[in-house]
C-alpha cells in the first residue's frame, strides 16, 4: 500500500475511534448538568446519586476522548501536510478558536467539577459542569464548521501564485447554512447518544432490582430525551439531505445508488450493483421518494451518478468523480436504521413507565445492552458516509484527497504509527469497558447530602476527591 | 508590528505557557516513585495534578492551532518533519493522561504499579523530546525546496539526533523535573514536601550545567553575537539560581516564580535566536521558512488576534482562578484508605 492509502486508514481509524467517545461526552456532560441542578433545586440524595454514578461513567469516557482528540489536532500536519498547506489560512481558523475558546473552558471546568466537591460552593460547582458541557458544544461547533467548509467551501478565493485557498470572510465560513446544518444535526445525535447510555444503563439497573428510586427518573430522563433529539435529528437530517443534494449531488446519487438521472425518483430499499459499479442489477425501490426528500418535490429531479461523472470531466478535468458506492450507500441506511431502532426501544420503553409503571418483558434485556451501540454505531456510519460520498475531493471541488498528503512521509512511518495508534487504541477501549461494567455491576454508592462547601475547602479534612 | 511578528510572539507565548505549566505535569510524573515511600503519598502527589493537567495541555493544542492557523507552512512542515518524535510525544500522552483517571480506578497493587511506570515513562519521553525538537529547530535542519514549490524536510529520524540537540533535551529534562519537583515542595505538605525539596536541589543542579552549556553552545552558533540572545541567556541563568537559592532556603513560594521565569525567559531566548525565522534551513538561507513566507493572510491574522485579545485574558482569568480554587497544600494524611480504589466493591480491598 501508498503511504496515500494507510494515511486515509489511519485517518479513518483514529477519528472513527475518537468520534465514539465525543458524543457521549457531549450527550453526558448536559444530562448529568441537569441531575445535579435537579439535585441542587430539590435537595433529593435520589438526584446526587445519579449525578455521581452518571457522572464516574461520564468520566471514564472522557478520558479517552480528550487523549485521542490531541492526534486529531496534530495528524493534519502529519499525513496530510499538503492538505494543511494548501487550506491552513482558513481551515486553521476554527481550530485555533476552538482550542481558545472552548477546549480551555471544557477542560479548566471540568477539572474545578471533578476535584470541586469539597473546594466550591454548590452553586459554583454545579456552574462547573455547566460551563464544561458549554465548552464541548462549542467545540463541537468550531470542528463542524471546519468540517462544513471541506464539504462546501465559502468565503474565499483561491490564491494561484502562493497555490493555497485564502480566506476572504470568517463570517460566512463559521455561518454558512452547511455548517449550521450540520452542527443541528450531529448535537442532538449527541444528546441522543448520551441518552441512550443513561437510558440503557438505567433500565439495566431496574431489571437487576438495584437503586430503582434514582433509575426510573434517570430512565425516563434518558428515553425522553431520545425521543426529542431523534425529532430534531429526523428534522434537520432532513434539511441536510436537500442542502446535499444541492451542493454535493454526487453524494446524494451515491446514497441513493442512483445510477441514471431519474424525476419521480424512488427511495431505494435494497440495490445490487454490478462490480464496475456504473449499472444497478436489482433494486426493490419506494417511487418518488427520493425525490421529495433531495427536493421536496415528488416530480423532482435528481441527478445520477453516470451523468454527474460527465458533468465534473467537464468541469474538473479527465479523472474518476465516484465515492465508494456501496459504502456510500449502505452507510446512509445504517446510519437511519441503527437510530430508528435505538428511538424504537426508546419509545416501548417510555410506553411502559406510563401510569408508574416499570418497564418489563422479555426482549428488554438484549435490547437494552444493544441501545448503546446503536446510536454510535449510527453516528460512525453517518461520519463514513458523509466523508467518503464526498471522496475523491478532501475540500469539494478545490483539492483532491490523493493531493492533500504529506510528501516527505513514507509508507513505512505510517504503517508504523498506524499500527501502534491502532494497538493502542484497541487496549485502552478494552480497558475502559471494563471499567464501565465495573461501574454498572457495582451501581450507584450511597451518597449523603452535606454541607455547603467554602471556597477553597479545607486543608486537613480528608479529601472527596483524590486521584 | 506587523501581524507576522504579532503571531510569532503570541505562538511563543503559548509555547511559554505550555512549558511551564505542563513542564511541571511533566517533572511531578516522573518524580512519582521518586518522592513516594507509600500509597498515599502517590494519591497525595497525583492530587496535585489532578484539577490542573487537563487544562495545561490545552495550551499545547491551541499552539499547534494557532501554528496551523498563523503559519500554516510551518505547521505542516514542522509535524510532517518531526514525524517519529511527534508521534512519540502523541502516544505518551495519550498513554498519560488515561493512567492519570484510570490508575486509581482499583486497589490492586499489580493494577497500580503498571499505571505508575505507564506515567513515570510517558512523562519523561515528552519532557525530553520537545527539548529535542526546539533545539533542532534552533540550530537549523536539513530543509529544501520540493517541485511544488513548498519549503520541505529533508533530513530523516537520525538527523534530529544530533548532540547538541540531545543536550537540548537533557536541558528541559532536567528543568521540567527540578520544576515539577519545586511545584510539589509547593503544593503538598509532609514529608513529600521535605523530598521534593531535596530532589529539586540535587536535579537543579544537573539542569543547570545542562542549561549553561547548552546557551552558551548556542550563542556561537549564531552567525554574529546578538546582544538580546546574550541578555536573556544571562537572566535565564540568573533566575534558575535565585530559584535554587529560594529552594535552599524554604521560600517555596519564590522558588516557583524563579523557575518558572526560567523557563520563560529560556524558551524566550530560542524565539529570540530564530525570529525572525521559524525554521532555518541548514541546506541555505533560501530554504528557510519565515514569519514571511509561513505565514497566512493579513485577513486570517486580523481575524485571529481579535479572538486572540479578547479570549486569552479571559482563559488566563479563569485558569489562574483553578489554581488559587486549589491553592491548599495536600498531604498523604487527607486521602482516607489510599489503598482502596473507587471501584473496589469491599471483597477487592487490597490488604497490604
Amino acid at each position: 500500500m501508498q503511504a496515500l492509502d494507510l494515511a486515509r486508514w489511519q485517518f479513518a481509524i483514529t477519528t472513527v475511534y475518537h468520534f465514539l467517545f465525543v458524543p457521549i461526552t457531549i450527550g453526558m456532560s448536559f444530562l448529568v448538568a441537569g441531575m445535579q441542578t435537579a439535585w441542587y433545586r430539590t435537595n433529593k440524595v435520589k438526584y446526587l446519586r445519579a449525578t455521581k454514578f452518571f457522572g464516574k461513567l461520564f468520566l471514564i469516557n472522557f478520558a479517552i476522548g480528550v487523549v485521542t482528540g490531541i492526534v486529531q489536532e496534530f495528524q493534519f500536519g502529519m499525513n496530510w501536510s499538503s492538505y494543511s498547506r494548501f487550506v491552513g489560512d482558513i481551515f486553521g481558523a476554527p481550530l485555533a478558536m476552538e482550542g481558545l475558546i472552548a477546549f480551555f473552558l471544557e477542560s479548566t471546568f471540568l477539572g474545578l467539577w471533578i476535584f470541586g466537591w469539597d473546594r466550591l460552593p454548590k452553586k459554583i460547582h454545579l456552574a462547573s459542569i455547566w460551563l464544561a458541557a458549554t465548552g464541548t458544544l462549542l467545540s463541537a461547533y468550531f470542528i463542524l464548521a471546519a468540517n462544513a467548509w471541506m464539504q462546501h467551501p465559502v468565503g474565499y478565493v483561491i490564491n494561484v501564485e502562493k497555490g493555497r485557498a485564502e480566506l476572504t470572510s470568517i463570517v460566512e465560513v463559521l455561518t454558512q447554512k452547511t455548517a449550521l446544518a450540520t452542527f443541528f444535526h450531529t448535537i442532538p445525535s449527541a444528546i441522543f447518544t448520551g441518552g441512550a447510555f443513561i437510558a440503557a444503563i438505567s433500565a439495566w439497573l431496574i431489571i437487576k432490582k438495584k437503586d430503582i428510586e434514582m433509575a426510573r427518573p434517570t430512565l425516563k430522563l434518558g428515553a425522553v430525551t431520545m425521543i426529542l433529539s431523534f425529532i430534531v435529528i429526523s428534522v434537520t437530517g432532513d434539511y441536510t439531505a436537500k442542502i446535499m443534494t444541492e451542493q454535493q449531488p454526487m453524494k446524494m446519487a451515491a446514497a441513493e445508488a442512483l445510477y441514471e438521472t431519474t424525476s419521480n425518483a424512488p427511495l431505494s430499499l435494497l440495490t445490487i450493483g454490478t462490480l464496475d459499479g456504473t449499472r444497478s442489477v436489482f433494486q426493490i425501490d419506494v417511487p418518488s421518494v427520493l425525490s421529495f426528500m433531495a427536493t421536496g418535490d415528488v416530480d423532482g429531479t435528481v441527478k445520477g451518478i453516470n451523468d454527474l461523472q460527465k458533468e465534473y470531466e467537464q468541469t474538473y478535468g479527465p479523472g474518476d468523480y465516484t465515492p465508494n458506492i456501496p459504502i456510500a450507500y449502505w452507510g446512509f441506511r445504517l446510519m437511519i436504521g441503527f437510530g430508528a431502532l435505538a428511538f424504537l426501544f426508546a419509545a416501548l420503553v417510555l410506553w411502559q413507565m406510563r401510569k408508574g409503571g416499570l418497564p418489563h418483558g422479555r426482549w428488554l434485556l438484549p435490547a437494552m445492552i444493544s441501545m448503546p451501540f446503536l446510536p454510535l454505531l449510527a453516528n460512525s456510519f453517518g461520519w463514513i458516509f458523509t466523508e467518503s460520498a464526498r471522496q475523491p475531493w478532501a475540500v469539494f471541488g478545490l483539492i483532491k484527497t490523493e493531493d492533500g498528503v504529506s510528501a516527505v512521509v513514507s509508507a513505512g512511518s505510517v504503517l508504523f504509527t498506524m499500527i501502534v495508534f491502532t494497538l493502542l487504541y484497541g487496549v485502552l477501549a478494552f480497558i475502559e469497558i471494563g471499567l464501565v461494567l465495573k461501574v454498572i455491576k457495582n451501581g450507584p454508592a450511597t451518597e449523603l447530602d452535606y454541607e455547603d462547601p467554602q471556597l477553597g475547602g479545607s486543608d486537613s479534612k480528608p479529601l472527596v476527591m483524590a486521584y | 508590528m506587523s501581524l507576522e511578528t504579532t503571531w510569532f510572539l503570541l505562538i511563543a507565548v503559548l509555547w511559554i505557557g505550555y512549558f511551564i505549566l505542563e513542564g511541571f505535569d511533566f517533572g511531578v510524573g516522573i518524580l512519582l516513585p521518586f518522592v513516594s515511600k507509600n500509597e498515599a503519598d502517590r494519591r497525595a502527589v497525583l492530587t496535585t495534578l489532578g484539577p490542573v493537567w487537563d487544562g495545561n495541555e490545552v495550551w499545547l493544542l491551541v499552539a499547534g492551532g494557532a501554528t496551523f492557523a498563523a503559519f500554516p507552512e510551518w505547521y505542516a512542515t514542522l509535524f510532517s518533519g518531526f514525524y517519529l518524535p511527534l508521534f512519540l510525544i502523541l502516544i505518551s500522552l495519550i498513554v498519560r493522561g488515561v493512567a492519570f483517571e484510570y490508575r486509581s480506578k482499583y486497589g490492586k497493587a499489580q493494577w497500580r504499579q503498571r499505571w505508575d511506570i505507564a506515567i513515570v515513562i510517558s512523562s519523561l519521553i515528552p519532557a525530553l523530546l520537545w527539548g529535542v525538537a526546539f533545539a533542532n529547530i534552533v540550530r537549523g535542519v536539513p530543509l529544501e525546496k520540493s517541485a511544488e514549490g513548498h519549503i520541505e524536510y529533508v533530513g530523516g529520524f537520525f538527523n534530529l539526533l544530533n548532540p547538541y540537540a540531545l543536550l537540548g533535551g537533557v536541558v528541559t529534562l532536567s528543568v521540567f523535573i527540578t520544576h515539577g519537583a519545586i511545584f510539589l515542595s509547593l503544593k503538598t505538605a509532609g514529608e513529600i514536601r521535605v523530598r521534593a525539596r531535596a530532589i529539586a536541589l540535587k536535579v537543579g543542579l544537573v539542569a543547570a550545567l545542562a542549561a549553561v552549556s547548552f546557551l552558551l553552545w548556542t550563542n556561537m552558533m549564531l552567525p554574529a553575537i546578538d546582544g538580546v540572545v546574550v541578555v536573556l541567556s544571562l537572566v535565564v541563568a540568573l533566575s534558575w539560581v535565585a530559584g535554587l537559592a529560594m529552594t535552599l532556603r524554604g521560600r517555596e513560594g519564590w522558588a516557583f516564580i524563579f523557575s518558572a521565569g526560567t523557563i520563560l525567559t529560556f524558551v524566550s531566548t530560542l524565539f529570540f535566536a530564530l525570529y525572525p525565522r521559524v525554521m532555518p534551513s541548514s541546506l541555505g538561507a533560501a530554504f528557510d521558512l519565515t514569519i514571511r513566507n509561513a505565514s497566512s493572510t493579513p485577513y486570517t491574522l486580523k481575524v485571529m488576534t481579535v479572538v486572540a485579545v479578547i479570549m486569552t485574558p479571559l482563559v488566563l482569568l479563569y485558569q489562574g482562578w483553578t489554581y488559587w480554587v486549589f491553592r491548599k497544600r495536600v498531604s498523604a494524611s487527607q486521602i482516607t484508605n489510599p489503598e482502596r480504589g473507587v471501584l473496589d466493591t469491599a471483597s477487592h480491598i487490597l490488604h497490604q
